[in-house]
């Protein structure tokens, strides 16, 4: 389908995905000032459902689920018995004994198999359905806008983080007010049979208002504006929550131990080894994922994690793990250029409510 | 994706138009699509020699950095400005929003391996 829509195709995790439709800086702008329609059926979905889902979850996983009350949505992650992270999730508590845990396409059977394993000794049973959801985003300020008159789910009692089984074009979906943008937006998980159906509804309601398909080129740079980690870039075995600053995520006074308890709680005594930063350069030149980050005396002092060019506010930024202090003179070594960047606090963007 | 007949070609998707001495380098129509937006080119400076084949300069896109190959022997006599404020004329206009002017010493040193249209058309097809 989206070939016929003009768009340029990547090969991700074994999906052909739209990258981008037609420029990913109008697709970014587009989601900034108005809204975008992303394809994103390659993210996993896995449920974990049964009387005991809340506790093996909170066994499994960084976070309390248990207390995540239902039709509510919260961040978190799956870490490994050493604290690195294994991947960020999105998990929607869909009733009592009701999960959906999104996964990043490329984890998605190590997130599956990590929480069947984890799930052991506990009712509960855990199914990797990705299958049998495509999922659509539309995101940017005019959303709800355009899917209120689609749905008859009242999308302004809907908070942000919170989901409801519902309807879209006369479709069955499970449709959440989250996204990975910055901006307002919702998520909708449908049959992947209905998918076409959806799409083609919320562009017909949409265009009107200036909704545009959108690629993965565009939720990059959205992302990284709106200061969220991508697993792969930010984030990684090689790292804990902490150094991404996303210690937050990590609930050590639930009740029970869980996978990664004891190495996390001395990462958070010893604090983080390395710091995640945002850096906003004094040029053009565009920092990439894996450029050194130096310091007045060349010594190098971090690695770039993601890089480009900020349609928003029109110059690159980047996300840089540095190490912990003060690091006069930063620069990024662009091809063997050092190009003078600033220290900047995340995230970049924050959208005005 | 148009491939006008009237220029010459690279493997690296630049394209090069002759008037006299002047040659007037751009690139591709089928190259800014597969770069995306570009956001940032580094120009070889007015003065500067260049050599067919060798990198003289950079295109940067939103995803991807790319080298700029001169198609031409020679010096480089104008850069385009416009391109300075809009890089992204490069995407709008490909064939009209050329990069740089090289002085070449006329027709005999027009390097002999430049594709034809037809020929860059059959790279691009087989690059899928």
């Amino acid at each position: 389908m989206h070939e016929r829509l003009g768009a340029s195709l990547t090969s991700f995790a074994g999906f052909s995905m739209p990258l981008r439709y037609t420029s990913e800086t109008a697709e970014h702008l587009a989601v900034r000032r108005a809204a975008g329609l992303f394809d994103l059926s390659h993210m996993g979905e896995i449920l974990v459902t049964g009387p005991d889902a809340g506790a093996a979850l909170d066994y499994a996983l960084v976070g309390n689920l248990s207390s995540l009350a239902p039709g509510r949505a919260r961040y978190t992650m799956i870490c490994a018995a050493d604290g690195g992270v294994l991947d960020d999730l999105v998990v929607y508590r869909q009733g009592e004994g009701e999960f959906m845990v999104i996964a990043n396409a490329s984890n998605t059977a190590t997130v599956y198999g990590e929480l069947a394993a984890r799930a052991e000794g506990h009712e509960v049973l855990v199914a990797d359905a990705t299958d049998e959801y495509a999922l659509i985003a539309i995101q940017g300020p005019a959303s709800a806008g355009i899917l209120g008159p689609l749905t008859g789910l009242d999308l302004s009692a809907m908070k942000y983080y919170a989901g409801a089984f519902g309807d879209v074009a006369g479709r069955p979906a499970w449709v959440a007010r989250t996204g990975y943008t910055g901006e307002d937006g919702f998520e909708i998980f449908c049959r992947p049979s209905d998918a076409e159906a959806v799409w083609e509804a919320l562009m017909a309601a949409g265009a009107p208002a200036g909704l545009v398909p959108a690629g993965l080129a565009a939720r990059d740079t959205l992302r990284l504006e709106a200061g969220m980690p991508l697993y792969g870039n930010e984030l990684g075995p090689e790292v804990t929550p902490f150094e991404a600053g996303l210690g937050r995520v990590v609930k050590f006074d639930k009740p029970g131990d869980f996978v990664g308890r004891s190495a996390l709680l001395a990462r958070a005594a010893e604090g983080p080894r390395v710091v995640l930063a945002g850096l906003t350069m004094r040029s053009r030149r565009i920092p990439r994922h894996g450029y050194p980050v130096v310091a007045d005396d060349a010594d190098r002092v971090g690695t770039v994690t993601s890089g480009a060019p900020s349609p928003t506010l029109g110059v690159p930024i980047a996300m840089a793990y540095l190490e912990p202090g003060d690091h006069p003179g930063l620069a990024v070594d662009i091809r063997g250029q050092a190009a003078p960047a600033d220290l900047t606090d995340l995230p970049f963007y924050r959208r005005s409510t | 994706m148009s491939i006008p007949a009237d220029l010459r070609y690279t493997p690296e998707h630049e394209w090069v138009s002759i008037e006299g001495t002047s040659a007037s380098v751009g690139i591709t129509e089928y190259a800014a699509s597969q770069l995306g937006d570009v956001v940032f080119i580094s120009m070889p400076a007015v003065g500067a020699t260049v050599t067919a084949g060798e990198p003289c300069g950079e295109v940067e896109s939103v995803k991807s950095v790319s080298d700029l190959y001169s198609p031409v022997d020679g010096e480089v006599i104008e850069v385009n400005a416009d391109l300075e404020s809009d890089p992204a004329l490069v995407n709008a206009e490909p064939y009209a929003a050329w990069l740089f002017r090289v002085r070449v010493a006329g027709d005999a040193a027009l390097p002999p391996d430049l594709l034809s249209a037809a020929e860059y058309e059959e790279l691009t097809k087989s690059a899928g």
